[in-house]
């Protein structure tokens, strides 16, 4: 096993501050379909979707298939970035 | 370690773990045979009783069988699966580890008698994995050791934070395992036709077998093959109903046209809460208390599923940091799947209610309601104006009836009632598997190792760590046994609970350096204090609701309680040294070692 300290200390902290921002940016996705989408579920539901009213479809549906794009999204943007790095494991 | 492990193959089983495709696949092909055999078999003539009989031993039998080829005389096979379980299949064992009865019985009936207010639990059990992928999950498994105790007793150096962290745990888990313990004998009881009493200790034993021998490593095989059932279990009769009203054996799509169906009858039968409104009150107007409501449910039981040490757990058996990101993302999907086909459950029971049962003469009422109501309570029909025609307010239903009695709404025969009744075992079993192993973990690694006798042998912590394992399990027997009241609303506590005192110090361990020892601490006492003050005092002792939030969502008032006070008492305390703060860098960095002291010692 490679031990940590042969990765350089800049590339360490640009490796973190690129992961600090993805986090943030699926934070913000995580907020919009969680809340975001919600707050308007009443608003949303005079339009109809395949016979669905769109509120309750996005509450029922939409978000939790947002939530499993994003979970792949996370797996694969975080991987590459630690392999861009070079700070993926062997 | 974890190289080591994979050559190992856990203990010889290295071609086990190379042909998981081959065994689940022929698992499940053999599973489905036994379906359509009991199948022709009931057509053939064979009572209803043996086949539910079948089912249930059936199942048991080869859960039984897995936990048996999976025992183990080795730490990390009994306490992490060796470390060497795929992100797929942990995806699978996750799934079968979060869905629980409540989730495969009783989520349905919720939807149906909730409408939209019930949606809130669909989203927060399921977008609590979105903050485990990103915050957590990585990180966790990078450092590598046993339990979610561990890292808080590394990270804020010592037993202290490590003994509030097992606190919290057992509050939490145990009222959840109890629920379980209840279920299982709930469902044994009505199958089996035994008393409940002994159906539990049967239960009890089914929860044994699976994970007694072999620990982490039968639990985890076994919640795979639990996972594979209770899917099957769950889509069959929907997809079955879907195709005989709509032609299309896809659910998700087509009951937005059975939503379209039940608005008409709504407004025929002069509803005033429509199915699909979005907050509001029982008199149909919207309403900003149900509106905070709503979205502090959905907030509570997202941090606290991103909370629960049964779950996070499951990503300590991955073989490296990659495959446990992913792992969360196949978890997810996997439970997606039961989830996002629940709403449509509900919307088939209530069509098939609105337009053949309610307005119907009595004694022509469908075939299935007769059957259910003269089950005890279920299904209620009283003539309340003897005219013969059954009204809305005539007819009382248990929410679980909805999943349990769809096989008869759609017409299936009763071989697909026995199927739906293994279903709801396997996830019961599962949930509870995972529970016990996290309780009884806790105590045996962090108690009893860490704390009393550190120079325990190998040896001896396993015998320790199954005595504690049948302990904790014949407890919580013996309080389910006592069918305590309200255990629905409990379950419900334990993810303000584990909210509450854990989120912010794991989280700010990983995301934040400057967290001290002190702070964390201290913010997990305010953080739970609070939480459990809220629970308490509204529950029984007629405190009145803070700005109208109901106790279930009680973690919204100590979430931010435990991360202020920890950021404030942070800033005032000594900073991490800086073999911690190298610490935190080599767990937040997948390649390389963990900067601690006690990494190489398991």
């Amino acid at each position: 096993m490679i031990d940590a300290s042969q990765i350089s200390p800049e590339k360490r902290i640009e490796h973190w501050k690129k992961t600090t921002r993805l986090m943030w940016t699926l934070m913000f996705w995580w907020f919009v379909f969680s809340f975001g989408v919600h707050f308007f579920a009443v608003q949303l539901n005079g339009i109809s979707f395949f016979g669905f009213p769109l509120g309750f479809y996005m509450a029922a549906q939409g978000s939790l298939i947002a939530f499993v794009v994003l979970c792949f999204w996370n797996a694969r943007s975080q991987n590459r970035l630690d392999e861009e790095y070079g700070v993926a494991e062997d | 370690m974890a190289t080591n492990g994979i050559a190992i193959g856990g203990g010889g089983k290295g071609g086990f773990v190379a042909n998981l495709g081959k065994i689940y696949g022929g698992y499940a092909g053999g599973f489905i045979g036994f379906t359509l055999l009991l199948a022709v078999l009931e057509q053939m003539g064979l009572p209803n009783k043996i086949i539910g009989y079948s089912f249930m031993f059936l199942t048991i039998a080869v859960y039984a069988y897995i936990g048996y080829l999976s025992r183990t005389m080795e730490l990390s096979e009994y306490y992490v699966a060796g470390r060497v379980v795929p992100a797929f299949y942990n995806g699978m064992a996750t799934g079968a580890d979060w869905m629980s009865a409540a989730s495969f019985i009783s989520m349905a009936g919720g939807l149906y008698l909730g409408g939209y207010g019930g949606l809130g639990y669909v989203l927060g059990w399921t977008g609590g994995y979105v903050l485990v992928a990103v915050l957590l999950a990585p990180y966790l498994r990078k450092f590598g050791q046993f339990t979610v105790p561990d890292f808080l007793g590394v990270r804020y150096e010592g037993n202290t934070a490590r003994f509030i962290g097992v606190v919290v745990l057992f509050s939490a888990s145990f009222t959840y395992i109890v629920a379980q313990t209840y279920g299982i004998g709930i469902i044994t009881s009505r199958f089996l036709g035994i008393p409940f009493e002994i159906a539990i200790f049967a239960g009890l034993l089914g929860i044994l077998v699976c994970s007694m021998l072999g620990g982490m490593r039968a639990v985890t095989w076994t919640q795979v093959a639990q996972y594979i059932i209770l899917i099957i279990a769950y889509l069959t009769p929907v997809v079955w109903l879907s195709t005989k009203l709509y032609g299309i054996p896809i659910p998700e799509l087509t009951y937005g046209f059975a939503l379209t169906q039940i608005a008409e009858f709504e407004a025929q039968l002069g509803i005033v809460k429509p199915h699909a409104a979005a907050f509001v009150d029982a008199a149909g107007q919207f309403s900003w208390t149900e509106f905070n409501n709503f979205w502090a449910l959905v907030l509570c039981l997202m941090v606290g599923t991103a909370s629960l040490p049964h779950i996070l757990m499951r990503y300590f058996t991955t073989p490296n940091v990659r495959e446990a990101r992913l792992s969360v993302a196949w978890s997810i999907f996997f439970i997606f799947l039961l989830y996002f086909t629940a709403p449509a459950y509900a919307a088939f029971a209530k069509l098939e209610i609105y337009s053949n049962v309610i307005g119907q003469p009595i004694a022509n009422l469908p075939a299935w309601v007769q059957n259910w109501s003269q089950v005890g309570g279920l299904l209620t029909i009283t003539d309340a104006n003897a005219d013969g025609i059954l009204q809305l307010k005539e007819f009382v239903i248990n929410q679980d009836i909805i999943v349990l009695s769809m096989p008869e709404i759609a017409g299936l025969p009763y071989v697909i009632s026995g199927l739906v009744a293994a279903g709801g075992l396997a996830a019961a079993l599962s949930t509870a598997d995972g529970l016990l192993l996290a309780i009884a973990n806790a105590l045996s690694h962090d108690v009893y190792y860490k704390m009393i006798n550190p120079k325990a042998s190998t040896a001896r912590r396993l015998i320790v760590a199954r005595v504690l394992l049948v302990g904790v399990a014949l407890l919580a027997a013996a309080v389910a046994g006592t069918r305590p009241s309200g255990i629905i609303q409990m379950v419900a506590w334990a993810f303000s609970l584990a909210a509450a005192g854990l989120f912010a110090p794991l989280v700010l361990g990983i995301w934040w350096k400057r967290t001290s020892s002190t702070g964390a601490i201290v913010g997990m006492l305010a953080g739970f204090g609070v939480c459990l003050y809220y629970l308490i005092a509204t529950r029984y002792f007629d405190m009145p609701l803070w700005f109208g939030i109901r106790n279930i969502s009680s973690a919204l008032f100590g979430l931010p309680v435990a991360f202020i006070v920890t950021w404030l008492v942070s800033l005032v305390t000594r900073a991490p040294s800086s073999q911690m703060q190298e610490f935190v860098d080599s767990i937040r960095t997948p390649r390389g070692q963990v900067a601690w002291a006690g990494a190489a010692h398991e």
